[in-house]
């Protein structure tokens, strides 16, 4: 042992001194890994599902840092408080979510455990979208018996594409308060994203035609806006409550009621299992379509314009 | 009858109105400002073949987990939480007691805009060293807590105190925490005195990998004193029937790790979900005892280090349908018992408690879980013990988040 102490001590200066600096690099790689990598953005955004970092993005080009909190495969209802969301909520100086309780079982948690005074509700840096548009499906009779009903309204409001524009309008607002400085390039880009967002919506309307008044069926309600805008017409919904899992038995009713309203085809979402409705499809000879139902929900859905040029095409198909 | 009909409707229509007005906080009176109020139910069946009083072998002088036999309510757990003002925020969990009675399970005030990663908290709450201690009751994932948790913490910690955590500005979480407490609960006594009875210090590291995986790991130390801690019923050398009751005086110090890991395929845990958790603690205890206060009443040195893990998965195999797998083990360790009781206190019981679970549950809802559970239980040196529970819990009311 004290022999071999002393070979190193021989030839030590060189050697120890290459391994301090080599130490050194990595404790300084470490530290940067550690510390928040986007330092240098005006804007650290916690977004709470990919359509509100894609519409963050689009909104902030490059004054704006996105983290994406959940994932275009992720039941948006079922996200827990992970560690990782609290450290980045943590960094967050803005923090945009859909709101109307969608993030209820999650979000609570992770802004009261990030001690981060900048995104708590009621300051400037929390920004829910649903509470800017109208909502669909404001429940009369608010019991759990009727499932995972939202108070306020059904939440999924990213299906409307008209429903971004209010939202990008009512977000810039927020980014020039949080970031005066950069108030040029917030309407700049605004301006820019609304002509362009109209003309898509436009785009994808004239594609839609053909959809008005189709009757459908739908895994989970989560898509009244969809519906609203393009005209579908929702006949039965596969899960018997809202976030309840769909039965046998309310699967045969669903049968029942489509030989009587017979429907074109049976909708669910990405993130959804694709069984019960490939089950209905299957019964009742119509297709199922699965929707992207937020960005990087399929491959094509690789943006806000990818999400709706790829949910008109499907639906589309799908009339065939 | 039409007249009737436009009645119910207009009544319908006006109730309508006025329930949304309160339910988005514009009613201007008092109920608009209500705190949210849960309220859990739950009630086990036990079958059991041995008397669940008898504690795990070398481990007398400490809590058993308190299993019951037959239907039994199970504590209902009633919970208020509310901002108290832009600072504060107060949160109260009272435990129904079946047999009458209420006690203050948590009772603490949490400040809301110190900012910078801290949160401070004081009253009475569960401990936050380790990863189960904070857990409530009807988040567990199996019907008791594992016999570590049981019989070193009299299954939760519960502090009457002050907590400071900071959170580390890093996209890798970190997070520091201290306690400082009465130390009124096991390992704990309550004393009569000036100062923190007891202290905690925990730190605990997390993140992701990928969109699929997610991980916490943990370290935590937690310092109290015992004075004149009678347990009764203890087995000794001279095998005196019934035992004997002896009684411990002096510091305790336990150390813990505690790890857990989750897997769910696109990181979508509503379909399947894998988790996989474990926990090791270790305690020392450094002090006097006095051997059988009813009887020859000798008081002598005592330090004994006792040891426990567990290693549990849980993996929900389709939506609502979960199952479990647990393994426990304890170690009484050998203890260093002063020449005054060498012929009367055991100082080595030559056997290491453990026990093996399974469970399987059924949540028809976010809001309600069935269970049904079995264990095959060593604890006991030669008393095998078969258990069977089934268990439901229920929540009512406001549901808050959970934490990881």
């Amino acid at each position: 042992m004290k022999t071999k102490q002393s070979v190193v001590s021989v030839e030590a200066n060189p050697r120890l001194s290459e391994g301090y600096a080599v130490a050194k690099k990595i404790l300084y790689a470490f530290s940067l890994l550690l510390l928040t990598s986007n330092a240098h953005a005006a804007l650290n955004v916690f977004a709470c599902e990919p359509e509100w970092a894609a519409l963050t993005q689009l909104l902030g080009g490059d004054t704006v840092s996105v983290y994406t909190a959940t994932g275009p495969l992720q039941d948006p209802h079922r996200i827990e408080a992970r560690p990782s969301l609290i450290s980045k909520a943590r960094g967050a100086n803005l923090l945009v979510c859909t709101g109307a309780d969608l993030e209820v079982a999650w979000l609570p948690v992770v802004l009261r455990e990030s001690a981060n005074n900048a995104i708590q509700p009621g300051s400037a840096g929390y920004f829910e979208a649903a509470p800017v548009v109208h909502m669909l499906e404001v429940p009369a009779r608010l019991d759990r018996a009727e499932g995972d009903v939202h108070p306020t309204g059904n939440p999924h409001v990213q299906t409307d594409p008209r429903n971004f524009l209010p939202i990008a309008e009512a977000l810039t607002k927020r980014m020039v308060q949080l970031d005066p400085q950069g108030t040029a390039g917030y309407e700049q880009r605004l301006a820019s994203f609304a002509q362009q967002w109209r003309a898509a919506i436009a785009k994808w309307e004239q594609q839609a035609g053909p959809l008005r008044g189709v009757p459908v069926v739908v895994q989970h309600k989560g898509f009244p806006y969809l519906n609203a805008w393009l005209g579908l017409k929702e006949v039965a919904a596969l899960e018997p409550k809202p976030g309840m899992e769909p039965s046998a038995a309310h699967l045969m009713q669903v049968l029942n009621t489509l030989q009587q309203h017979p429907a074109k085809m049976v909708l669910r979402a990405a993130y959804q299992d694709g069984r019960p409705s490939e089950w209905i499809a299957q019964r009742a000879h119509i297709p199922a379509v699965e929707l992207p139902f937020t960005v990087g929900g399929s491959d094509a859905a690789k943006d806000l314009y990818g999400l709706f040029d790829d949910t008109i095409a499907r639906l589309l198909k799908g009339l065939q | 009858m039409f007249k009737k009909v436009c009645w119910n409707t207009a009544i319908a229509v006006l109730s309508s109105h006025a329930f949304n007005a309160g339910a988005a906080g514009m009613g201007n009176n008092e109920a608009a400002f209500n705190p949210a109020f849960s309220l859990i139910l739950s009630g086990t069946y036990g079958n059991l073949q041995r008397d669940p009083a008898i504690p795990a072998t070398g481990f007398a002088m400490n809590p058993s987990p308190g299993h019951e036999q037959g239907f039994n309510l199970g504590e209902s757990e009633m919970g208020i939480s509310a901002n108290i003002d832009p600072e504060y925020r107060g949160v109260a969990t009272m435990a129904l007691s079946p047999s009458g009675g209420i006690s203050v399970e948590n009772a603490f005030v949490q400040t809301t805009t110190l900012g910078n990663g801290v949160n401070l908290k004081f009253g009475r709450f569960f401990s936050g060293l380790g990863y189960l201690n904070e857990q409530h009751a009807h988040a567990w994932d199996f019907v008791d807590q594992p016999l570590v948790y049981a019989t070193l913490w009299n299954n939760q910690l519960n502090e009457d105190g002050l907590q400071i955590k900071w959170l580390a500005p890093t996209d890798v979480f970190v997070e520091l925490g201290g306690e400082i407490g009465k130390g009124r609960s096991f390992p704990g006594t309550d004393r009569a005195k000036n100062g923190s009875g007891a202290g905690a210090l925990f730190a605990h590291v997390g993140d992701d990998i990928g969109v699929e995986q997610s991980w916490r790991a943990g370290i935590s130390l937690h310092q109290t004193r015992e004075e004149n801690a009678v347990s009764t019923a203890v087995p000794d050398l001279p095998n005196t029937a019934g035992g004997v009751s002896n009684s411990f005086g002096g510091s305790v110090r336990t150390a813990g790790l505690d790890f857990v890991w989750k897997y769910a395929h696109n990181g979508n845990i509503r379909d399947r979900y894998l988790k996989v958790q474990g926990e090791y603690f270790r305690r020392k205890e450094d002090g006097s005892l006095t051997y059988s206060t009813t009887g020859a009443n000798i008081t002598d040195g005592y330090s004994v280090t006792q040891s426990g893990w567990y290693v549990q998965t849980v993996y929900q195999f389709m939506p609502l349908w979960r199952s479990g797998l647990r393994y426990d083990r304890l170690d009484p360790g050998v203890a260093h018992v002063g020449a005054l009781n060498a012929g009367n206190v055991i100082a080595n019981y030559h056997f290491n408690p453990s026990r093996i679970t399974w469970m399987l549950d059924y949540s028809p809802s976010e809001f309600s879980r069935l269970r049904l559970q079995l264990a095959r239980d060593n604890s006991r040196q030669d008393l095998a013990d078969n258990q069977l529970f089934v268990q439901y819990i229920m929540s009512l009311g406001a549901h808050g988040a959970h934490s990881y």
